[in-house]
């Protein structure tokens, strides 16, 4: 049996010894370097040793974000704004389904099932039920999630690849619904999406509002919502996959039977973490409505979950950072070769027969997918780690030149 | 009952299509234990080269290019890719697929565009009567072809060397090498033989009564998705079985359409996921495929 791969928050980044072949071994270093002075070992379940230096730069880091994200909807137009938030969206989206295909290694064809019903619990729920509209987005996660539950029969027993294939139907059976259930979904045409109205506040273009000189429309509120949602949504994920469910996840995904054994149980931890990916879709349907302001069935096809799951493995399949990466990576990617079409080589406009934006982003993560498989495995959040411990080993060598018995 | 014994002969002759995709589809899952999502693209390859060269070369230079074409994609994608992906964990090579899947797709529904691509097959759009029933030639030949390349395939399976290293793999690929069963030469043809059979298979989704080859090809050809997976994904006679569960359920159900007008418009379409999921709900390993037991 293979060791379980730890979950990337349980990574014992706080390890004191540099050196990863004496890491398991205080007791050896200790009896070699007589004279080394006892290092407080961090507790080995994943919480680290609190260092004041680290806890300020992400601080810093954190503030810099804040500040970044808050200054955008001042700064940037609105193409730019509404490619963030189709990204924000993308990376909900693409959060729950690491959850279930990185985390457990179960693959799911069908996040865009999910997402099309949180979309259109969404405007159901507000338009025709006459929820008001906080509500009716509550709802809509929950009326996801409960038909992620319906599906639980399924979702806990099929392993890996089968359920992705079972999920496909969730596809099918979901675009024949949207297409045939005219009186909620309206048909081909879809349904205009009512904005989201909070604390008074309306998402949409009126009333006009106007912020140190920047006219507020629909996308610079919906930015700021959108930030909050995402930073939720990935905090959330974090906590579940550094805690025990996350722990139990990564060892159904690496070894079943281990799994089962050790005491997870294992089909009600496949179905519970469907229902929360399930969950997660519907989040992002909803704030892909708000942003659309249309909901249309033929976006919520096989090709979206195609791009979920591509957004993932760019990423790296259960991180959560590599998730929101790869959505970054995937949903910006159609946009930017469509705006800057003219400047580019190979990708022509759209109908004249060359190759369209659209087709050439298609191409481009496909290929992406496949390299990244071959080459990169771990995707964009696994280089980041190497990159990282590159740069801490240097330091320490350098830190360690002076005096290298002591290995301070 | 004349109509429904016409579509029930039509609904097998379409089930023996899918039944030809997913058999496919079951070799690769068999040798390699690889989920093999860029089947439908193969098919999608197969006929376009078909359509492509029979102006020039005439129709059965085609099908035979185009048989040639599929394996050698298959093959390709087996040797440059998967090959060099395996080692990770089990999902990862399910996924690369779906990236090469992803590839294939654009880049060959591109190639089409918006046309409708004729295959130029010497059926036309012939009729059959046998007694009260009206049966469209393409499809007797359908049946007979599928079943003819199926019974050839069972008995290689059975009786000559490769077929027995092709279960000798499938049961335990570790032993089979160390009695030396070379593995890639075994992933190698069974791509390239699911290639092939899709190959044939794009043919006669594509002659009449449907219009030719189109963008919305490889959609059709997932309907051999559940097929494979309701029949149970390491069976062969579950492939079989599954082809022919999905075709007759969808030809009934576009027969019926009016008198199942509460159901939607479509929903042909969407019945063999529907069933796939009774099926599975029911026998989660599929009808006919082995429950895995374990030993710890």
């Amino acid at each position: 049996m293979s060791e379980p791969t730890p979950a990337p928050g349980t990574a014992p980044a706080g390890t004191p010894s540099p050196d990863t072949r004496t890491a398991g071994a205080p007791a050896l270093t200790a009896f070699t370097v007589p004279t080394a002075p006892t290092v407080p070992t961090p507790a080995t379940s994943g919480r680290r040793a609190f260092r004041p230096l680290r806890a300020a730069l992400w601080a810093a880091a954190l503030a810099v974000a804040v500040a970044v994200a808050v200054a955008v909807p001042f700064y940037l137009e609105g193409f730019w704004l509404q490619a963030g938030l189709f990204a924000m969206s993308a990376a909900i989206g693409a959060i729950g389904i690491t959850l279930l295909t990185g985390a457990t290694g179960q693959l799911s064809l069908g996040h865009a099932f999910f997402l099309a019903v949180g979309a259109y619990s969404y405007v159901s729920l507000s338009s025709d039920a006459g929820l008001p509209t906080p509500l009716a987005a509550v709802a809509a996660v929950a009326v996801a999630g409960v038909s992620g539950g319906l599906f639980s029969p399924i979702a806990g027993r099929l392993r890996g690849a089968y359920l992705g294939i079972a999920t496909l139907g969730l596809i099918f059976a979901g675009q024949h619904i949207l297409f045939n259930a005219e009186p909620v979904t309206g048909g081909f045409n879809g349904r205009p999406v009512p904005p989201m109205e909070l604390f008074g506040l309306v998402f949409a273009d009126t009333p006009e509002l106007v912020v140190l000189n920047v006219p507020f429309g629909s996308l610079e509120r919906l930015w700021f919502l959108g930030i909050v949602l995402l930073a939720g949504a990935a905090a959330f994920a974090k906590g579940v996959l550094r805690g025990r469910p996350g722990l139990a996840m990564n060892t159904i995904r690496d070894h079943e039977i281990a799994a089962g054994v050790m005491g997870v149980p294992v089909a009600r931890y496949r179905a519970g973490v469907f229902v929360l990916s399930s969950m997660y879709g519907g989040l992002a349907g909803v704030l892909v409505a708000l942003v659309f302001q249309q909901v249309v069935p033929d976006y919520f096809g096989v090709l979206l979950s195609l791009d979920y799951l591509a957004m993932i493995v760019i990423g790296g399949l259960g991180s959560v950072a590599g998730a929101v990466a790869g959505a970054a990576f995937v949903s910006l990617l159609p946009q930017l070769l469509t705006r800057y079409s003219d400047a580019l080589p190979l990708v022509a406009e759209p109908g004249s027969g060359g190759v369209s934006p659209a087709e050439a982003a298609r191409i481009l993560y496909g290929a992406a997918v496949v390299a990244v498989v071959l080459f990169l495995p771990g995707g964009l959040a696994g280089l980041a780690t190497r990159l990282g411990r590159v740069r801490l080993k240097e330091l320490r060598w350098a830190k360690s030149a002076p005096a290298p018995a002591s290995r301070r | 009952m004349a109509v429904f014994l016409e579509l029930l002969v039509n609904g097998v002759s379409v089930g023996a299509v899918y039944a030809l995709i997913a058999l496919g589809f079951v070799v690769i899952f068999k040798a390699t234990e690889v989920v093999n999502f860029t089947h439908a693209s193969l098919l999608l390859a197969g006929g376009y080269v078909i359509a492509r060269l029979h102006p020039l070369i005439g129709f059965w230079a085609a099908l035979a290019a185009g048989v040639a074409a599929a394996a050698l994609v298959g093959a390709l994608v087996e040797f440059l890719i998967l090959r060099r992906a395996r080692a990770g964990s089990r999902g990862v090579p399910a996924i690369v697929t779906i990236g090469v899947d992803i590839l294939l797709t654009t880049e060959l529904t591109r190639q089409i565009g918006t046309e409708v691509l004729a295959l130029g097959d010497p059926w036309g759009d012939r009729v059959l009567r046998l007694g009260p029933i009206t049966v469209a030639e393409t499809r007797v030949v359908a049946l007979v072809v599928a079943a003819a390349l199926i019974v050839a395939f069972l008995l290689a399976f059975r009786f000559t060397g490769w077929g027995v290293a092709m279960r000798a793999t499938a049961e335990d690929a570790e032993t089979a090498a160390l009695m030396g069963v070379r593995l890639g030469r075994v992933s190698l043809s069974a791509w390239a033989v699911a290639g092939a059979l899709a190959a044939v298979a794009a043919v006669f989704l594509c002659v009449f009564p449907t219009p030719g080859l189109d963008r919305g090809t490889a959609a059709v050809a997932m309907k051999a998705f559940p097929a494979a997976i309701l029949g149970g994904l390491d069976s062969t006679t579950g492939a079989l079985a599954g082809g022919l569960i999905v075709g007759v359920t969808e030809t009934l159900m576009n027969g019926y359409q009016s008198e199942l007008a509460f159901l939607g418009r479509g929903i042909g379409d969407a019945a063999p996921f529907l069933v796939m999921i009774v099926i599975l709900l029911l026998r989660p390993s599929g009808l006919f495929g082995t429950k895995e037991p374990a030993r710890v």
